[in-house]
């Protein structure tokens, strides 16, 4: 399985729980904030994801959009 | 494989609820209320009831709950909610009427409307944000407060000698004749919000099937009350207020 994940960056309010969430430990928050001021999270090694889509479950605003797919 | 080859519509499997508009939600960063609202959108979309459902929207942090959902919504005065939506569903008994109400709003000023509603068996579905706490106001003492917290009214922590014990309304409602499925779930991990999930369905069905009203308890976090990050927050919860209010189905039938 191969997931990739899109980030509504000007939504996250940098909460965290996505990145507690994660299985792999694939998402932190940038030193980087967005208009608001929040720091927003990103992911660290993209290609490592599985698409298990529990960061975006957990997700409180509705950040996260996943996708996934079969590799042979 | 790359990323944009990976993004494509057919290899969606999550995104924000359709009901769910881009209007940013209000709440404190990791708030429960965001996860309960995208649960409660979920459903009711995958019921096929978006234009049949009424929310009555409560006074607390979820007052604004009509910006966020595109259903009809209705605000009550404080706690009077269960009393609208009884109004509601029996003007209107073809429509999904559901109340959203905290636990200051349900448990405290609207006691008396909740469990009169609870009682008579109104078909409808109460979900009740318990959060030990009043959020919006500024983390006062709320009826549900456990013994020893401490919030702004009282900083020495909860005592049974001035301030009472914490309100089980969720049990008193399982006694009650008129209800017929009666839960505690939380959203706190992947694996309880599925469940949560679940439980609101299930009300939400058992409501327009005219079974008896329902109340879907959510245990929920309100970081900045109690003062501590949103992870530290979902681990205080676990810690302290399952044993006070244990997950699981009180009453279904």
């Amino acid at each position: 399985m191969k997931g990739a994940v899109v980030i509504d960056t000007e939504r996250c309010k940098g909460c965290n729980l996505c990145a507690v969430a994660c299985p792999l430990n694939l998402l932190e928050l940038t030193p980087h904030v967005n208009l608001k001021g929040y720091r927003y999270v990103a992911q660290l090694n993209p290609d490592a994801c599985n698409g298990c889509a529990s960061c975006a479950i957990v997700c409180p605003d509705a950040c996260i959009t996943v996708y996934r797919t079969r590799t042979e | 494989m790359s990323k944009e080859e990976i993004i494509q519509p057919q290899n969606l499997v999550y995104q924000k609820p359709r009901l769910m508009n881009d209007n940013p939600m209000h709440y404190c960063p990791g708030c429960s209320h965001g996860v309960v609202h995208k649960l409660v959108a979920e459903v009711i979309d995958e019921m096929g009831m978006t234009d049949h459902t009424v929310g009555i929207s409560p006074v607390g942090c979820a007052v604004f709950a009509y910006n966020y959902l595109d259903i009809d919504w209705q605000e009550a005065a404080h706690g009077r909610a269960p009393a609208l939506a009884t109004a509601i569903k029996r003007l209107w008994p073809d429509r999904l009427v559901f109340t959203y109400q905290g636990d200051g709003d349900l448990a405290c000023i609207g006691t008396a409307e909740t469990i009169h509603a609870l009682n008579r068996g109104e078909h409808i579905t109460i979900i009740f944000i318990n959060n030990a706490i009043y959020g919006m106001t500024g983390g006062q003492m709320a009826p549900t407060t456990l013994m020893g917290q401490k919030t702004s009214t009282c900083p020495y922590g909860r005592q049974a000698d001035l301030h009472g014990f914490p309100l089980h309304i969720t049990d008193i409602a399982a006694t009650l004749e008129g209800t017929c499925y009666v839960t505690r779930q939380s959203v706190h991990t992947v694996a309880a919000i599925r469940k949560a999930k679940a439980a609101i369905r299930k009300a939400f069905e058992n409501s327009m099937a005219g079974k008896g009203s329902n109340l879907v308890e959510i245990v929920s976090t309100c970081s900045s009350g109690w003062k501590l990050t949103p992870a530290e927050a979902n681990q205080w919860m676990a810690e302290h207020m399952f044993p006070y209010y244990p997950l699981g189905d009180l009453k279904d039938i």
